[in-house]
């Protein structure tokens, strides 16, 4: 690492670069891997362009997410990095990443205000979110209307729109190759009214409705109208754009690879309420988000990398977004100048976010509270156990994590 | 001859010996302990600490994570989940590879043809295999090799890794690990059945032993040491089980309850996004522990070790 004199004063951006003095900080900044190409050379540029400090990229295959955390607990980590969702609680209450409330400034109140308070905690701001993601369902117009169906506005609907696409090569819906197990946790709760947490901060989902919801995964899983063992899973869209599945739930990302292959043909929905009284629709909306590792040789040439890059630089951020794939603006004026974003299934994706989007999980759901429930809906979705138990055992579970969180 | 060697030489011992042995044993004893020892010992240290996204931990918990895990109901069911996977490999493993060595042994025709193909698939690395397995041989799809084959006599495709009613993914599992790992003990039971002298078999034809007599009475009871140590390793193999579950069952950020091995659930406690290397180092610890005690247990059983009468 350079070392770091001389830099606090020199905040302007001197326009011209080039000539700047050789002793400038030498910052690393991690990012995973994103599907869409054309995404690493983007990065890499955007970090050249900064005047104040050497940014080098690295873009790392594989389990991103584990191994950042790891990197984190030495020297040789990142000094900036990317998570999915921002870093977890625990990386917060262990100190290992820094305060980042005052970069924002004027630009709070632009950006969309669910994903700045997934990554706050007590106040203070741990990340600033760099793109919005959502999850949708996405289905083949005509096939729908070869086999006589409305586009699903309930979960029974829905049952009933799989079952009757299914044909002899075509199945009716694909959630992901585990049923659903890994995306659907969220909206099924959703759907049946409730959330992971209540508004307080204590276990949110011990009801007879999310019960029912839970049992209704299952039903689907059985019902032999769902797509299972795809060789690509939810994220990809290849299931459904080689034609395996009439309808997939998956990401907004995937939109233009959908539009390449069927034009016109599809449209999005979101995942759709319990039933006519009960619940409502829902979208998971989830943001990579760039933060400070404290480790850093130097938090505040970090600091000031990121409000540039993420806070400043609104010109990069809609080419972030927009150039490579589907991805909202994570500030509301940049997703409004967004022109892909204005018309066809992309400007429903967008309404629903607004409407229906909830994050996909809250900062105070732990690894643990996840295993548990992913654990629960495993036994729920594929051996059939009763949804109460498997609940309450849940219930236990994060229960105790949040009295550890808030010890 | 007459005064004695200055110390360097000493040191670097006759014709440099010494000096020779820590040149070219020095790098490994280095890297054993950096890379070996000091986490063994670190691990232990950090399972007696509220160790959560930090190696250097200061909230000392004496036994409180050991008593967590054994609390635990996912630690146990990864335990029962070992003896399950255990139960299946073993005695298959054991089997084919016997057979396949008895078969290359005996047979006169391109014998190191055969060798060679049966031990090849020990050189694939179990994240390869798992993927072959997960994505052509296994998949849920119509075109799934297996599914293409059961398409053939009229039957419906079946989701391997999706579904446990009825539980397709031990198959898919098992068959990965056997054909992995079959070729190596083949070759262990190879060189077991190339140490029985000829003698003993002509001596047993000319008692008019035949067949199935001579593997029961002859063949097996000769290859008892190789076997032992084969069913040993087995088993500490299946222990050790990570790769292949890992790779064919692991989606998104989830993994199935029902199917967890001990390492995989230690590496989700102590390395996933939890990174609670408390719990993690003291899960660690417990496992090896048992290990040891099934190979003690094992070899007092089975008598490895002992002098062959």
């Amino acid at each position: 690492m350079a070392a770091v004199t001389g830099c606090g004063s020199n905040t302007g951006r001197e326009g011209a670069g080039g000539n700047v003095s050789g002793d400038k900080p030498a910052l690393s900044q991690w990012y995973h891997q994103y599907g869409e190409a054309g995404t690493q050379q983007a990065v890499e540029r955007y970090a050249e362009e900064y005047p104040d400090a050497t940014v080098s990229v690295q873009w790392s295959p594989g389990d991103y997410d584990k191994k950042t955390a790891a990197a984190l607990l030495t020297d040789g980590g990142p000094d900036v990095f990317e998570y999915g969702n921002g870093p977890s609680i625990d990386m917060i209450k262990g100190g290992q990443v820094a305060d980042l409330s005052d970069l924002l400034g004027d630009a709070r109140s632009d950006f969309t205000p669910s994903l700045l308070e997934r990554v706050t905690y007590q106040g203070k701001l741990y990340a600033i979110p760099q793109a919005t993601d959502m999850q949708l369902l996405v289905y083949r117009k005509s096939l729908l209307q070869q086999a006589g169906v409305q586009p699903p506005q309930t979960v029974d609907e829905l049952l009933a729109a799989a079952k009757k696409l299914t044909t002899d090569d075509v199945k009716g819906l694909f959630v992901g190759n585990d049923g659903g197990v890994g995306i659907l946790g969220g909206p099924a709760l959703w759907s049946a009214g409730a959330d992971y947490l209540t508004q307080d901060g204590r276990f949110g989902f011990d009801t007879p409705a999310v019960a029912e919801s839970l049992r209704k995964l299952r039903e689907l899983f059985s019902s032999k109208a769902l797509l299972l063992g795809a060789p690509t899973d939810w994220s990809d869209p290849s299931a459904f754009t080689q034609g395996l599945t009439a309808m997939q739930f998956t990401g907004l990302w995937t939109l233009p690879q959908i539009q390449k292959a069927f034009g016109d043909d599809f449209g999005v929905l979101p995942w759709p309420k319990l039933d006519a009284s009960t619940g409502a629709p829902s979208v998971p909306v989830g943001a990579y988000s760039a933060s400070v590792s404290t480790k850093s040789s130097n938090v505040d040439a970090a600091k000031k990398f990121v409000k540039w890059l993420w806070v400043d630089q609104t010109d990069k951020q809609l080419d972030w977004a927009q150039s490579y794939g589907f991805h909202i603006p994570a500030r509301k004026s940049l997703a409004e100048k967004a022109d892909k974003l204005k018309s066809g299934p992309a400007a429903d994706a967008v309404r629903f976010v607004n409407e229906h989007g909830h994050a996909q999980t809250p900062l105070l759901w732990t690894p643990k509270s996840g295993t548990a429930y992913s654990d629960a809906l495993n036994r729920i979705v594929k051996s059939g156990s009763d949804p109460a138990t498997e609940l309450k055992a849940v219930k236990a579970v994060v229960e105790a994590e949040l009295k550890r969180i808030a010890g | 001859m007459s005064s004695p060697a200055p110390l360097g030489a000493r040191l670097r011992g006759r014709h440099d010996r010494n000096l020779w042995f820590a040149v070219f044993v020095g790098p490994f004893v280095l890297g054993l302990l950096v890379f070996v020892y000091v986490p063994i010992v670190w691990s232990v240290v950090l399972s007696f600490f509220d160790a959560r996204n930090t190696v250097t931990p200061t909230d000392f918990v004496g036994l409180g994570n050991y008593l967590d895990m054994l609390r635990d109901a996912a630690f146990r069911s990864s335990l029962l989940t070992f003896v399950v996977f255990a139960v299946f490999i073993v005695p298959t493993t054991f089997v084919v590879s016997l057979g396949l060595a008895l078969m290359v042994h005996r047979t006169r025709f391109a014998q190191t043809f055969f060798r060679s193909v049966f031990f090849l698939p020990t050189a694939c690395s179990y994240v390869v295999a798992s993927l072959v397995w997960k994505l052509s041989i296994f998949n849920g799809v119509r075109f799934g090799l297996a599914n293409t084959v059961l398409g053939w006599f009229g039957a419906e495709p079946v989701p391997w890794l999706s579904v446990t009613q009825p539980p397709w993914y031990w198959l898919v599992i098992v068959t990965a690990r056997m054909w992995l790992q079959a070729g190596f003990y083949m070759i262990l039971f190879l060189a077991g059945l190339q140490r029985i002298a000829p003698s003993l078999y002509e001596a047993a034809a000319i008692d008019g032993a035949t067949g199935w007599k001579v593997l029961r009475y002859l063949t097996l009871p000769q290859l008892r040491a190789t076997s032992t140590a084969v069913l040993l390793l087995l088993l500490i193999n299946a222990f050790q089980a990570f790769d292949e579950f890992y790779n064919l069952l692991a989606s998104d950020g989830q993994y199935p309850p029902y199917a967890r091995p001990p390492l995989v659930y230690l590496y989700y406690a102590a390395l996933g996004q939890g990174q609670d290397f408390g719990h993690g180092s003291a899960g660690a610890v417990l496992l090896t522990l048992l290990i040891a005690l099934v190979a003690l247990v094992q070899g007092r059983f089975l008598g490895l070790g002992r002098r062959e009468d």
